[in-house]
């Protein structure tokens, strides 16, 4: 990145000059990402769908990434800043792994990420706000971490689970009611399905599974082996046992009273 | 004001080339070799933190013979030509020969200019293809100058006898475990034609296997899986290899 600034720096997403606006710019959004620790690993997920004010602008969007081996990127807010600043990203943790020879620290990764949306802000205030969840396995104390971000950068480590995106306050009040400190890797890949179902069933810029188009959310998973992500058969297992569950109940899972 | 003494551009040249060649040859050599799956890199280095051996780029390796200093700063400025070409076009579209001809421009101006004293490094740029055909390996000595080169290369102080060795031994399709062995007898050959044993700790080995399921090929070999690759004998070898390559991709590192 300082190699970019010096030499070539209109390539950096924040060095961008913006042409005078009137009124909110109509880009497509990405809404709700979803992120879940469970022993020895971290579950990021996000729904496929991109709205541009009332329209759904892709149905089938992919806005969960791999960062690195060990980590990995879910991008909420304006999709085509977001992909860029995810690929400078990936460009980034790479090249450091190059050339030192090993890889950064899962805390050095997020504290990077933090600064390139911190040099977003201008574009932020005019509506072009890029709010990603990162997260990732730390090889050094052997878990999965969540780490979340605000618009101007702002930094904060999140306990069991997250959830960032315009769904992301029906997702996180599921994921509250189905969180478990003892979940096995296939429950946390169904409990961030569910809380995105969930996120789909009361936000219209959260697309739920589509069954038609088979077009299933985007279920990540990285673990003392790395970065996996689950095959399309995989994640429409999940969605399809859980849709078959909800049309019996529609609300899902009830959590006990007290 | 004293007048200097003159010094024929030809002559000027002569010594540049004879103080590059010494600088390289007090290193120690190593070889590059094609194999089955890929291409290995094998050297003598007594260090484990200063590599002969590095990734440019998915495909792409880069091995240097010389002073230290010199082909770090050559190695970090392929790693930066190549992560910027990808990001501003796309990652097939940093290759090889785009970077060899970098490193020979640089190298030649270095070289040829009377301010700069030359690098004393020589360094081999190798791409992996999808098939052995498709492989490229490239040999860029201390003038700028590129060699194209098929099979196998030796760089560095006892290069020519090594290559000599190779050549004549080297086959095209020969199992990693065959390559490594051939390169290790091929190294341990001493300028007087003696031999002396490279124990396997004092060995770098890297190599880049188009049959990794991941988009970077580039991979080290080192402890209990060199140790194998070097006891294995002809039989076992291919067996061998393809547990290796299956233990290595459960470890999908």
């Amino acid at each position: 990145m300082d190699f970019l600034s010096d030499h070539q720096p209109e390539l950096l997403p924040g060095n961008k000059k913006l042409p005078p606006v009137q009124g909110a710019i109509e880009a497509p959004h990405g809404t709700t990402i979803v992120a879940v620790t469970f022993p020895g690993g971290v579950v990021l997920a996000g729904d496929r769908r991109a709205t541009m004010g009332n329209v759904i602008a892709q149905r089938d969007i992919e806005k969960v990434f791999p960062a690195d081996e060990y980590s990995a990127v879910g991008i909420a807010g304006t999709a085509g800043l977001a992909v860029e600043m995810v690929k400078l990203f990936q460009l980034e943790l790479e090249h450091f792994e190059k050339v030192e020879g090993a890889q950064l620290s899962l805390e050095g990764k997020a504290n990077r990420l933090s600064t390139m949306i911190r040099s977003n802000l201008a574009m932020a205030m005019q509506g072009l706000a890029v709010v990603p969840l990162f997260a990732g396995y730390d090889v050094d104390r052997e878990k999965g971490r969540i780490f979340s971000y605000d618009v101007t950068g702002g930094r904060s480590e999140e306990q069991n689970f997250a959830a960032t995106g315009s769904g992301s306050i029906f997702a996180r009040g599921a994921m509250k009611k189905l969180f478990r400190d003892d979940l096995s890797e296939s429950e946390a890949t169904t409990l961030v399905v569910q809380a995105l179902y969930d996120a789909a069933d009361d936000d219209s810029a959260t697309g739920g599974p589509d069954v038609a188009r088979r077009i299933y959310p985007i279920v990540t998973v990285i673990t003392e082996d790395g970065f996996r992500r689950l095959s399309e058969n995989e994640s429409s297992d999940i969605a399809r046992s859980i849709l078959e569950r909800r049309l019996e109940q529609p609300d899902g899972p009830r959590a006990a009273l007290l | 004001m004293s007048t200097p003494f003159y010094v024929s551009p030809q002559q000027a040249m002569a010594d540049r080339a004879e103080y590059a060649r010494k600088g390289i040859a007090r290193g120690r050599s190593l070889v590059v070799l094609q194999y089955a799956d890929g291409i290995v890199f094998v050297g003598e280095n007594p260090s484990r933190a200063l590599h002969k051996f590095s990734e440019i780029y998915d495909r792409i390796g880069f091995a240097a013979a010389g002073k230290y200093n010199e082909y770090e700063n050559l190695r970090i400025g392929g790693v930066r030509y190549a992560d910027l070409r990808g990001y501003t076009y796309d990652r097939d579209d940093v290759t090889a020969r785009g970077l060899a001809n970098v490193y020979a421009q640089t190298l030649g101006t270095i070289f040829s200019s009377a301010a700069e004293k030359p690098y004393e490094v020589e360094l081999v740029v190798a791409e992996v293809g999808e098939t052995p055909e498709g492989d490229q390996i490239y040999r860029l000595p201390h003038d700028g100058s590129i060699v194209d080169e098929h099979g196998s290369v030796a760089v560095g102080g006892n290069a020519e006898q090594i290559s000599n060795y190779l050549d004549q031994r080297h086959q095209d399709g020969m199992t990693l475990a065959e390559a490594l062995k051939l390169a290790v007898q091929a190294l341990s050959r001493d300028t007087n034609g003696s031999e002396r044993e490279i124990p396997a700790e004092r060995l770098e080995v890297a190599v880049l296997d188009r049959t990794r399921p991941q988009k970077r090929k580039f991979k080290r070999i080192s402890g209990r899986q060199l140790g194998r690759l070097l006891e294995a004998d002809g039989a076992s070898t291919a067996s061998e290899a393809e547990a290796d390559a299956e233990a290595e991709a459960s470890d999908g590192e």
